[in-house]
């Protein structure tokens, strides 16, 4: 095998996780009581949007997650297979050129000498300070100084003429497929769409999808010849950074609540229903928890995981599976973390959902403790538990960039948004200034959390229209004062 | 009152002992002081007798839990768990690693993360009641739209942008305050603007929005229809009878967050530089002080309790049908 297949823990649990939410689309398919409220997110034109980038993100973060090690050349030919320390992913073949073009230190978006100069030998033996011309930042160019803003011109243009096409392409697709659905005829599916007259707003997102296109697309033309968002430091490429970082943002956004949410569900709709001492146990257990201000429990057991990675070397056969079990971890610290705050929502809605009558007729007929708590409380609650998955997400990718400036975030050798600007922030200090690795990483992020941001919010208001901003926090802060407000009339 | 108060924190103390355990568990158990001695004296070339010497001299060649040896009551007292952990709760924290009395050290170092947090709280929450109400004020125009626009884009701009950002632009292009570091005496506001204003924008977002989202609950309820009805203005509808009766929600997300402010903000301290409890917490991570770490986890566990403990008597104040019993 010209390459050996290796699959990460966060990889498996990535994959489960998409198995998981095919099998729920699948489920939820046919029962029209619980498509009613997707249909609902449909018809948001922000959540379709929004929609939209983030699966562009996700794509990025599952061609991501397949990883792989290269076999190497050997010298004599037979013998046993060696394979490569470093793991590659599907998405590094992709993007191949990205990756594997270091310059030797920073130099600006769309450059093509370096950022500093250089004391340069000329062929005739003199010497002259001067900026060095790129390894592979235009490197095509003959006369960087006039062909330059010409050459970047015409590859945008002609970018752009391409995402056109795609684009009335894809157009086309999507109003044969409506019209096919709906058996309407071509022409009339299309104008429908022009004028916004669909069920779901097509028009906006296929909108979103060309601008998506153009801003691929232009990226791709020009990275093949220069650096679009410049190097860094040690004259990597900052567009690539930029797009590996996306996979761990999703994973930290995704796999810290899924890995806790088994525990949360349960323990708080088990708190409501039997209440007496279990609810007290498990009241104890969240309370002793949520007391404990995040940061620095996060802070000490990333340091104490540290600390026992540090004294067992040689469980990891490469960097990235080290540092991705660092990853695996911080997750789980990070839901130990937050499960609290759904445990007591949860906890509170048992409580009121126990005296309903459908629970007590079946109490009444003799159903199991544990068949009313998986039958008919659980899924009452799955509402409430979708809407803090989604509204947690965009915290969880915030919060990954601050806990690894602070030292307790991911391995330093992981490329994410929180070690790209901590490697980055005394950049500014220099004179001219470096802003490119700061901007790519802040860009990335802020379109990442603002799309998961709107998404949620469309979610939140389909499947609960009682629960507006903010309140769901607010609820868990009453739902903790509920002993002290005893007499509230 | 009394009474409630009482137990109140009665029930604190076994959360407390909670908290305590945990940390106890975390930094003696999963890290034991052998591997504590190991990474403090160097991974390798580390002999037995080293190990037992360091442990010798910090006290922690004790049994853990239970000195089967000892006789009486200093069976339970002559252990690690008792010297190192237990003690948390009269607040003696032991000695960091470079032999310094944590104990000392917070009590020095909470004055600048306080001269930090305390404005930033004020200012915050002036403005952002203010913002909140001028959105509800407004509500369903486009002003309104405007503004929740803003609040959800601000919220998904990550904090360290605002923190960079004020410091490239305020101090490095404008010159007008110093970029960083802490003084004395009348000259200490030069130092506490910037990060003040970092922190109330930075904030923004979020708590601009809840407000709102607090206040338009408010409007929609009989009394302030009736209050309409009497012929009141909308502004004295608003600032009076909304804004009192809003500000009881409120109180729960802020008032817990009052004695945590002397913990102050880990990366905004150190980002500016402050010699607060804040960056002497990083500090201490980046160079593996568990004492200091441990402490400070404790410290802000009680903190956080005495918010609570605060947030149910604010209650009382704010809103008379409440009872405390």
């Amino acid at each position: 095998m010209p390459f050996q297949p290796v699959i990460l823990w966060t990889d498996r649990l990535v994959f489960l996780l998409v198995a998981v939410i095919i099998a729920a689309v699948w489920y939820i398919r046919g029962q029209p009581h619980l498509l009613a409220p997707w249909r609902k997110v449909a018809r948001s034109r922000y959540g379709m949007c929004s929609l939209v980038v983030l699966l562009v993100f996700v794509a990025i973060g599952l061609l991501d997650s397949l990883h792989y090690r290269p076999r190497l050349e050997q010298p004599g030919g037979k013998g046993p297979a060696n394979f490569a320390v470093e793991v590659r992913s599907v998405f590094d073949v992709l993007v191949d050129p990205l990756g594997k073009r270091p310059e030797r230190t920073y130099s600006a978006p769309l450059a093509a000498f370096a950022f500093a100069k250089e004391t340069i030998e000329r062929p005739d033996g003199t010497q002259v300070r001067a900026f060095p011309r790129l390894k592979y930042g235009g490197a095509h160019l003959k006369d960087p100084e006039t062909e330059l803003t010409y050459d970047v011109v015409r590859r945008t243009i002609g970018a752009l003429g391409v995402a056109a096409v795609l684009w009335i392409l894809i157009t086309m697709l999507v109003a044969a497929w409506l019209a096919s659905r709906h058996d309407s005829d071509f022409g009339t599916t299309l104008s429908d769409i022009i004028n916004s007259r669909t069920e779901m707003p097509w028009r906006a997102m296929l909108i979103t999808v060309g601008g998506v296109l153009a801003v691929a697309v232009v990226l791709a033309f020009l990275s093949a010849r220069y650096h679009v968002l410049g190097t860094d430091k040690v004259g990597q490429d900052v567009l690539y950074q930029a797009l590996k970082s996306v996979r761990i943002g999703l994973v930290i956004g995704t796999l810290t609540t899924l890995v806790m949410l088994p525990f949360a569900v349960l323990l708080g709709v088990m708190a409501g229903y039997f209440r007496g001492i279990i609810d007290d146990v498990i009241s104890y257990v969240y309370t002793t928890l949520n007391s404990i201000p995040g940061v620095l429990l996060i802070a000490a057991a990333v340091l104490i995981s540290q600390a026992w990675m540090d004294g067992h070397p040689n469980m990891f056969e490469t960097v990235t599976q080290r540092a991705d079990v660092r990853l695996l971890f911080l997750c789980l610290i990070l839901g130990i973390t937050s499960w609290t705050g759904l445990c007591r929502l949860l906890r509170g809605e048992a409580l009121k959902l126990r005296e309903m009558d459908y629970v007590q007729a079946a109490r009444a007929f003799g159903v199991s403790d544990w068949r009313i708590l998986t039958r008919h409380l659980v899924p009452n609650v799955m509402h409430i538990v979708l809407i803090t998955v989604v509204m947690d997400f965009s915290a969880l990718v915030l919060a990954e960039a601050i806990l690894s400036y602070v030292g307790v975030g991911v391995d330093p050798s992981m490329i994410s948004f929180g070690t790209m600007i901590n490697n980055a922030r005394l950049e500014l200090a220099r004179e001219p200034m470096v802003w490119w690795s700061l901007a790519a990483a802040f860009v990335f992020m802020f379109v990442l959390v603002l799309c998961a941001n709107l998404f949620a919010d469309s979610v939140r208001d389909a499947f609960d229209p009682r629960l507006r901003v903010g309140v769901l926090r607010l609820a868990g802060a009453r739902a903790r004062l509920k002993p002290a407000l005893a007499t509230v009339p | 009152m009394l009474a409630y108060l009482v137990r109140r924190i009665a029930y604190a103390i076994p959360i407390l002992i909670g908290v305590n355990l945990i940390t106890f568990a975390l930094f003696f158990f999963v890290n034991s002081p052998d591997d504590m001695a190991r990474m403090q004296l160097g991974q390798k070339r580390v002999t037995a007798e080293a190990i037992q010497k360091w442990k010798a001299d910090r006290g922690y060649d004790k049994p853990m839990v239970f000195d089967a040896q000892a006789s009486g009551l200093q069976k339970l007292t002559h252990t690690v768990f008792f010297e190192k952990s237990a003690s948390m709760f009269w607040f003696d924290f032991g000695a960091s690693d470079d032999g310094r009395d944590i104990g000392r050290e917070i009590r020095t170092r909470m004055w600048p993360s306080f001269a930090i947090t305390l404005p930033m709280f004020l200012i915050g929450l002036l403005t952002y009641l203010t913002f909140a109400l001028l959105l509800a004020f407004f509500r369903a125009s486009y002003i309104d739209f405007l503004g929740v626009v803003l609040c959800v884009a601000a919220m998904s701009i990550s904090g360290l942008f605002f923190i960079i950002g004020g410091q490239w632009l305020i101090s490095k292009l404008w010159h007008l305050v110093p970029i960083s570091g802490f003084g004395s005496g009348v000259d200490i506001w030069r130092f506490v603007v910037l990060p003040v204003i970092v922190g109330v924008i930075g904030g923004a977002g979020a708590s601009i929005r809840l407000y709102r989202t607090l206040f338009l609950e408010e409007i929609g309820k009989d009394y302030v229809r009736t209050a309409r009805a009497k012929g009141l203005s909308e502004g004295r509808v608003l600032f009076r009878h909304v804004l009192h009766n809003g500000l009881i929600p409120v109180l729960t997300t802020i008032v817990v967050a009052i004695p945590s402010l002397f913990i102050g903000s880990l990366v905004m301290e150190s980002f500016f530089g402050i010699p607060g409890l804040g960056s002497y917490t990083i500090e201490a991570i980046q160079s593996q002080d568990f004492l200091i770490v441990r402490a400070m986890v404790f410290l802000g566990a009680v903190l956080y309790i005495l918010g609570l403990l605060m947030t149910d008597v604010s209650y009382t104040i704010a809103d008379p049908r409440v009872r405390l019993t």
